[in-house]
């Protein structure tokens, strides 16, 4: 094997595509060629490094140096500089400190642990850093109650916004006794700000691919479905590829590994509607009908896709499972906070210096989620409000910015952790305008079936326009509060019960904003 | 099983539900998309109750009876949110009751009285929809539709005539035929169950419209004069002019379950029409002449004997309407048979 002085990641992603990666490597490429470096340093593609906004990145390893947003004319000094007289560019790093603690304090990361090192169409690099390995355990060591049993012991929550046990929920489908019963995978992502599964499936499909392996061995089922959206072209693109890879293993398909034990795995391409994200309206749309929700019970664990038993999942929480079964609930049960154990990705975006995706422990405080990870209030504005758990989030004012990130302590405010989106926003930031487009949003998905979510939406958004054009009074304010505490109470499903938290958040808090508006 | 609903036991049934256990008890409780026929759908959100021992509001239409549940309907918690439910449903659309057909008969009325809501609190239409006046019987005006889906299920699964459906998404979601077809150029039969099941004004009789309110008719119940089926309708009637306002099907009838087909429903101008024979016809020198019943049938029968006697039995056969009952068929192959002594014996076997 061929041993290389040093390796250079390019990561690729959506943004990184967009911002001409393949240009930018071809000329990395070509300035090696030119210093004779072709020997000794390898260039490898990698997934998103779960920074955003920052155009095209890459790593230099064993340094561990990041360079940020870089341009063409950039990597000519690269490769002299750096690769050539290893001299490390310093005005092309954002800012060494960060950007090293942010992307290589690997011993806290679990669903991302590979993001941005392997090559996400190398099924070989995932091999190579133990992946199916908790795949091979679970099919020739374990029966499926102790995969249950493991997973409920872990104390994994959902990770799609309401935290509810996933070893709990396939224990209700396990025993079932049915023809056929579907694992789904939530890849809808609808929710604004929210991109952590992107991530999660750009950089590393095959932990998707092996925790879905896992939970459909666990309850016993022998077909499922990534009902993925449409925009999410490199996720798909990736993932076919790493099915094609896994088929073609015997890692998937018939018989796998002689155990007897059938999977297949489909992807279902989305429309794009934030209504399919809610599992049971995920399912109709799967069924190729209207996206709107069901009556629950039945609950799709006992009566899903086409009236089979069927456990929807969030990606996030899927890709939890690979590590839980190679390592053990134990050391699960070590990370994060005793209500919710584990990591959490968070996306951050708004007014900090790194916007993206980082992955803390349960229970880290959105201070130091914003201090840390973000890297801090961009311009050294001051902080004013973090909408937290997105458009169907909570906004938290300066105060509880020490409010610990898990689902039972944000309950104990009356917020939600979500899909743990973070929104920060500095002193700049009009609450109007903010609540404006949240209200747009549900205005504008609002799926139509139920009447206090699609009139009721319809409502704040005219009370909320006529504010923001000045022409609003006090008394819409608790107008506003009003409807939408009637719609949280009567609504189908939770789209139309959401618009109470931001609205009643923003209103208690920064009720000076709407009132400067009505001068 | 007992059910306390406001404090006070029921006996209940235990497959049914409290919006039903309350409805067979005669207590209100307001709904606008339940119908027993299309079953629940929680649409409308109106029927909200609060339950002990349960979190939030619960709607009652799919809210299964346990034993020993002690639900309240009155409290001021929910009448408030049923309050801006309804109200939400209200301010949807050109909820006008002056000039609509439905007034008096209208579900949403009927919510609206029993939670005093006078006018809607918001405006929210705005003139987005044309009245649909394409079809021959029916009018659609989705100015007045509240989305309760009642059509749709009773079209898709009912009748499975499976014309209708819902188009658009959230505020925009409306009624559509054939994907959004007008009613007219749609393969709509026109049977007229979307009409019949419709809370509010948005799917009228068309020729109805303008013809007397709800009140001022006279509702009188008998079967289809149509064909050997049976189904029972009510024809509701404007004693002052003695004519036929509109017809609807009986929701309890075995035979047809409130439905009818569009001759049943629609096909009713006969009854006054100037042309309609309403005494036997006797030809004498090649003009009719009136004459009784007993004049007629002695003429047929006698007219019967002499041509059975002269050319024998084979030469006379019986042709049946499908327009009477199955009985009266009965009766006429018996006279047939065995009277008249032949097997030409045949039947319309259609409308």
């Amino acid at each position: 094997m061929k041993f290389y002085r040093s390796h250079v990641l390019v990561a690729i992603d959506d943004n990184s595509l967009k911002a001409g990666v393949k240009e930018i490597e071809t000329q990395l490429r070509i300035e090696l060629e030119k210093n004779n470096l072709t020997d000794e340093i390898k260039v490898l593609e990698t997934g998103g490094l779960s920074y955003f906004g920052t155009g095209v990145s890459i790593t230099i390893l064993p340094d561990q140096i990041t360079y940020l947003n870089l341009k063409k004319e950039d990597l000519s000094e690269i490769v002299r500089e750096h690769l050539l007289k290893g001299r490390v560019v310093s005005h092309l790093i954002l800012n060494t400190t960060l950007t090293n603690k942010y992307n290589f304090n690997y011993k806290n990361r679990v669903v991302l642990e590979n993001s941005g090192i392997i090559n996400p169409e190398n099924i070989e690099e995932y091999l190579g850093t133990g992946g199916y390995e908790a795949w091979e355990k679970v099919l020739t060591k374990m029966k499926p109650t102790e995969v249950v049993n493991e997973v409920k012991a872990s104390g994994l929550r959902g990770r799609g916004g309401a935290g509810f046990p996933a070893g709990i929920k396939w224990s209700f489908t396990a025993p079932l006794r049915a023809k056929q019963k579907y694992i789904v995978v939530n890849a809808d992502e609808g929710e604004p700000g929210t991109f952590k599964d992107r991530l999660i499936m750009e950089g590393d499909p095959h932990k998707l691919l092996e925790g879905i392996m896992i939970a459909a061995y666990a309850v016993g089922a022998s077909k499922s479905y990534i009902y993925i959206r449409g925009e999410y072209k490199l996720c798909i693109h990736r993932l076919e590829l790493a099915i094609k890879q896994a088929n073609e293993y015997g890692i998937l398909g018939k018989n796998i590994f002689g155990s007897g034990f059938d999977l297949e795995i489909e992807i279902k391409i989305g429309a794009g509607a934030y209504i399919c994200g809610e599992e049971t309206a995920l399912i109709e749309s799967m069924e190729g009908n209207r996206g709107t929700p069901r009556s629950k019970p039945p609950f799709p664990g006992v009566e899903g896709a086409w009236s089979k038993p069927t456990v929807v999942n969030n990606v996030e929480t899927i890709a939890n499972v690979p590590s839980i079964i190679k390592n053990g609930a134990d050391w699960y049960n070590t990370i994060g906070a005793k209500c919710c154990r584990g990591t959490k990705v968070y996306t951050m975006m708004g007014d900090v210096k790194l916007p993206g995706l980082c992955e803390a422990e349960m229970g880290t405080s959105l201070r130091t989620i914003i201090n840390e990870y973000g890297g801090g209030m961009r311009e050294e504005k001051s902080f004013k409000a973090a909408l937290v758990g997105g458009a169907a989030g909570v906004f938290l004012p300066n105060d509880m910015l020490d409010v610990k990130m898990d689902f039972s302590s944000l309950q104990e405010y009356g917020a939600v952790l979500g899909s743990g989106a973070i929104l920060v926003m500095n002193e700049d930031a009009d609450l109007v305008e903010m609540l404006w487009s949240i209200i747009r949003f549900f205005r504008h998905e609002s799926c139509g079936k139920c009447n206090p979510c699609s009139n009721g939406n319809t409502v704040l958004f005219k009370l909320i326009d006529g504010i923001r054009k000045g022409k609003g009074k006090e008394a819409d304010l608790d107008e506003m509060v009003r409807i939408s505490e009637v719609m949280n109470k009567t609504s189908f499903c939770a789209l139309g019960q959401s618009p109470y938290m931001p609205i009643k958040s923003a209103i208690d808090n920064f009720r000076i904003d709407f009132l400067a508006r009505m001068k | 099983m007992i059910v306390y609903l406001n404090g006070k036991a029921y006996k209940a049934k235990p497959d049914e539900t409290v919006l039903q256990l309350a409805l067979r008890n005669g207590i209100y409780i307001p709904h606008l998309c339940y119908h027993e026929k299309t079953g629940k759908a929680a649409k409308c959100r109106a029927c909200v109750v609060e339950v002990e021992g349960m979190p939030g509001l619960k709607t009652s239409c799919n809210l299964p009876v346990s034993d020993g549940m002690y639900v309240t309907i009155n409290s001021e918690k929910v009448l408030q949110a049923q309050r801006v439910v309804v109200d939400l449903a209200l301010s949807s659309g050109q909820h006008d009751c002056l000039s609509c057909e439905q007034n008096g008969d209208c579900e949403l009325q009927d919510a609206a009285y029993y939670l005093g809501i006078e006018r809607p609190s918001f405006q929210l239409y705005d003139d987005k929809y044309e009245m649909d006046d394409s079809s021959e019987f029916i009018r659609v005006d989705r100015s007045k539709c509240i989305n309760c889906g009642r059509c749709v299920e009773g079209c898709n699964y009912t009748v499975v005539n499976e014309v209708l459906n819902f188009g658009n998404r959230g505020f925009e979601t409306k009624i559509v035929f054939d994907g959004d077809l007008p009613m007219g150029t749609s393969a709509c039969v026109q049977c007229g169950e979307c009409v019949q099941l419709c809370p509010v004004g948005c799917l009228i009789d068309k020729r109805a419209i303008g013809s007397g309110r709800v009140w001022e008719l006279e509702k009188v119940e008998t079967v289809c004069p149509y064909c050997g089926v049976g189904c029972r309708f009510e024809v509701h009637i404007d004693r002052k002019r003695e004519k036929i306002v509109r017809v609807t099907g009986v929701e309890d009838s075995p035979t047809n379950n409130g439905m009818l087909c569009v001759k049943g429903r629609y096909g009713f101008d006969f009854v006054n029409s100037e042309e309609r024979l309403t005494s036997p016809l006797i030809k004498e020198n090649g003009k009719f002449k009136e004459a009784s019943w007993d004049e007629a049938i002695s003429l047929v029968a006698s007219k019967l004997s002499s041509l059975k006697k002269e050319f024998g039995s084979d030469s006379i056969a019986g042709l049946a309407s499908a327009k009477v009952t199955n009985e009266e068929n009965f009766v006429f192959q018996k006279l047939i048979r065995k009277e008249v002594g032949t097997n030409n014996i045949d039947h319309c076997a259609r409308l």
